[in-house]
């Protein structure tokens, strides 16, 4: 996703020049395209989260557009309360990139790992944040919100990974993304975890589990309506997301079953204090302990269905 | 009117929406008092405060922005029915200054990020071949935020000669003395360190002030820090060097010798001419 996050924005800056690029020194071997195109646009601020926001903000109050990029654990934690208080408050157009959700970072450890972001930046409300699935809908949503007045968070994940099948790089604010008309079981997804999530699906067919996927690519505004329509189809919902239970995908889709009296057991599916153990390994593996693999979400809706 | 005769009107206007108003960090805004009326009245290029090309400034010491509300309504930017409105219900001034007030181009409360924020302005400018500069006030107690010294570097590093820094240098912070707190002294040094133009004076001296600000706009290739040498509380002898007046808001009695201390001519406000006579003494 790094590479496309890349490539489109060299695109956009040459038609926009206040597009601007600072990064917390990470992103080597990734941020070079626009350095080389834009040198004067872009600035290694050094390991400096908070200066990164403020001085961004600062060139966002004279008229810039700046893009903040670092892991998305430092860049949405270490400089929270910047966030809040400069392009938040003043409504400014500064795009913060936070590269690695979830078990991403993999053999970095926990340090590294981006199981907050979401939540965290979903408590300000006026922060777009948009969670791609793959390489497609990303460029499809730099694009989308090139002109968006406010801030934006974008998570983007480490890996570069096939495009999910059937979502053709959709990206629509407030709507989702459906795929699969089954009506056993709604799963629902955000970011990535949708290859995990389709690929749990098949699995479902192939013990004759019918289900629908649907994979949320942005919260404030998120597709709240849509989602809902779509929740009040179904018996059983299970939130899949590679993020804490708390704040994230799950949150929001409890809070919306519990705002808009929808008759549909839901169940969250994420990381949890238990696997956060101090145990290292490949984002894969990592997935997999946390329940997280494609067989285990599989697994988890086939015992919620009494079939397992 | 020169700096001097604005410096007291500024600490008049600061002791009666303050009074008015019961609210605290009276001490904080006297002693920034001739500083902002160096700034405002011979040094700030603001033509409008919309102007892309105006000189900015940023209180990133936002618990004294009842000083910045008072120079600002004596530069005509507000008037004096808003300075009125100090912390009452409704109002846009209240204790830190907030952007959505004409006149502020950065609200600040949280200590630590003026500078930060200054510096991309700062940075901005230079890409736009814009030639104003911008000018961030902050505390030697904010000296203690780690962000402020990540913007320091920053700055420095970046030749940012369009950036000046102000430390309101008084020596109290909100528990006691920053010696005895987390000393930041030799706070010149620590600056001058950081590759930064360093110049200490006497930060109630309007010749010294207007003569450092003179100064950094011959620097064409570092940013400038002046460190001003302050008393907290000043002009008013009870309160001189009393952290107490981080908090306290003003009694009838303390606030009637408080202006008799001031040797202020106080601004035309129409009626009375005595400030806050008309407010009744809310504690």
């Amino acid at each position: 996703m790094r590479k496309a996050f890349i490539d489109t924005l060299v695109d956009i800056a040459r038609v926009d020049d206040r597009i601007m690029l600072l990064t917390g020194d990470l992103g080597f071997m990734i941020l070079e395209p626009f350095a080389r195109a834009f040198p004067g646009r872009f600035l290694n601020v050094g390991v400096a989260e908070a200066n990164m926001i403020n001085v961004a903000t600062g060139l966002a109050l004279v008229g810039f557009i700046p893009f903040v990029y670092s892991a998305a654990t430092f860049v949405s934690m270490r400089c929270y309360e910047q966030i809040r208080n400069g392009p938040v408050y003043h409504r400014l157009p500064l795009r913060i990139v936070g590269v690695g959700g979830g078990f991403d970072y993999g053999f970095s450890g926990y340090s590294h790992y981006g199981i907050e972001d979401v939540g965290v930046m979903r408590l300000q409300s006026t922060l777009f944040i948009v969670v791609p699935a793959d390489s497609l809908q990303l460029t499809s949503a730099l694009k989308a919100t090139q002109t968006h007045p406010g801030p934006v968070y974008y998570r983007l994940g480490k890996t570069e990974r096939t495009p999910v099948a059937g979502l053709d790089g959709r990206f629509e604010p407030r709507k989702c993304v459906t795929i699969g008309t089954g009506k056993n079981v709604l799963l629902i997804t955000m970011g990535d975890m949708a290859h995990e999530v389709l690929a749990a699906a098949d699995v479902l067919r192939d013990h004759g589990v019918a289900s629908t996927t649907v994979i949320v690519s942005s919260f404030n505004p998120a597709p709240e309506e849509h989602v809902c329509e779509i929740l009040k189809g179904f018996s059983l919902a299970i939130s899949v997301e590679d993020h804490s239970v708390q704040g994230g995908l799950g949150s929001w889709t409890s809070e919306l079953v519990g705002r808009f009296n929808i008759p549909c057991r839901l169940t969250c599916l994420g990381i949890t204090d238990a696997h956060l153990n101090g145990v290292s390994g490949t984002n894969i593996y990592l997935k997999k302990q946390a329940g997280l693999s494609s067989e285990s979400i599989a697994d988890a809706a086939l015992k919620l269905l009494g079939r397992g | 009117m020169n700096s001097d005769d604005l410096a007291r009107t500024v600490r008049a206007l600061i002791l009666e929406q303050s009074y008015s108003a019961g609210v605290g960090h009276i001490g904080s805004a006297l002693s920034i008092a001739d500083i902002l009326a160096v700034l405002f009245n011979d040094v700030l290029a603001i033509s409008a405060v919309d102007d892309p090309q105006r000189d900015r400034f940023i209180l990133s010491k936002g618990h004294a922005a009842l000083a910045l509300y008072a120079v600002l309504q004596q530069r005509g930017i507000l008037t004096y029915e808003q300075l009125r409105t100090y912390c009452t219900d409704g109002t846009l001034l209240s204790v830190h200054p907030d952007f959505h007030l004409r006149g502020v181009d950065f609200s600040t409360g949280s200590l630590g990020n003026g500078l930060g924020v200054g510096a991309g302005m700062a940075f901005g400018a230079r890409l736009q071949q814009r030639s104003h500069k911008v000018f961030v006030l902050v505390s030697d107690a904010e000296c203690n935020e780690g962000s402020l010294w990540e913007a320091a570097m920053f700055a420095a590093h970046h030749r940012l000669s369009n950036l000046v820094a102000i430390v309101d240098n008084n020596g109290q912070q909100a528990m006691g003395a920053t010696q005895d707190i987390l000393d930041m002294n030799p706070i010149d040094d620590k600056w001058r360190s950081f590759g930064w133009h360093t110049q200490v004076v006497d930060g109630h001296s309007a010749a010294q002030l207007a003569s450092a600000f003179a100064e950094t706009r011959r620097q064409a290739s570092v940013p400038s820090v002046v460190i001003a040498n302050t008393v907290l509380g000043r002009g008013v002898s009870f309160m001189e060097n009393d952290m107490r007046w981080h908090y306290l808001p003003l009694t009838s009695a303390q606030y009637a010798q408080a202006l008799n201390e001031m040797t202020a001519p106080l601004p035309d406000r129409g009626g009375s001419g005595v400030p806050g006579e008309e407010v009744a003494d809310r504690r």
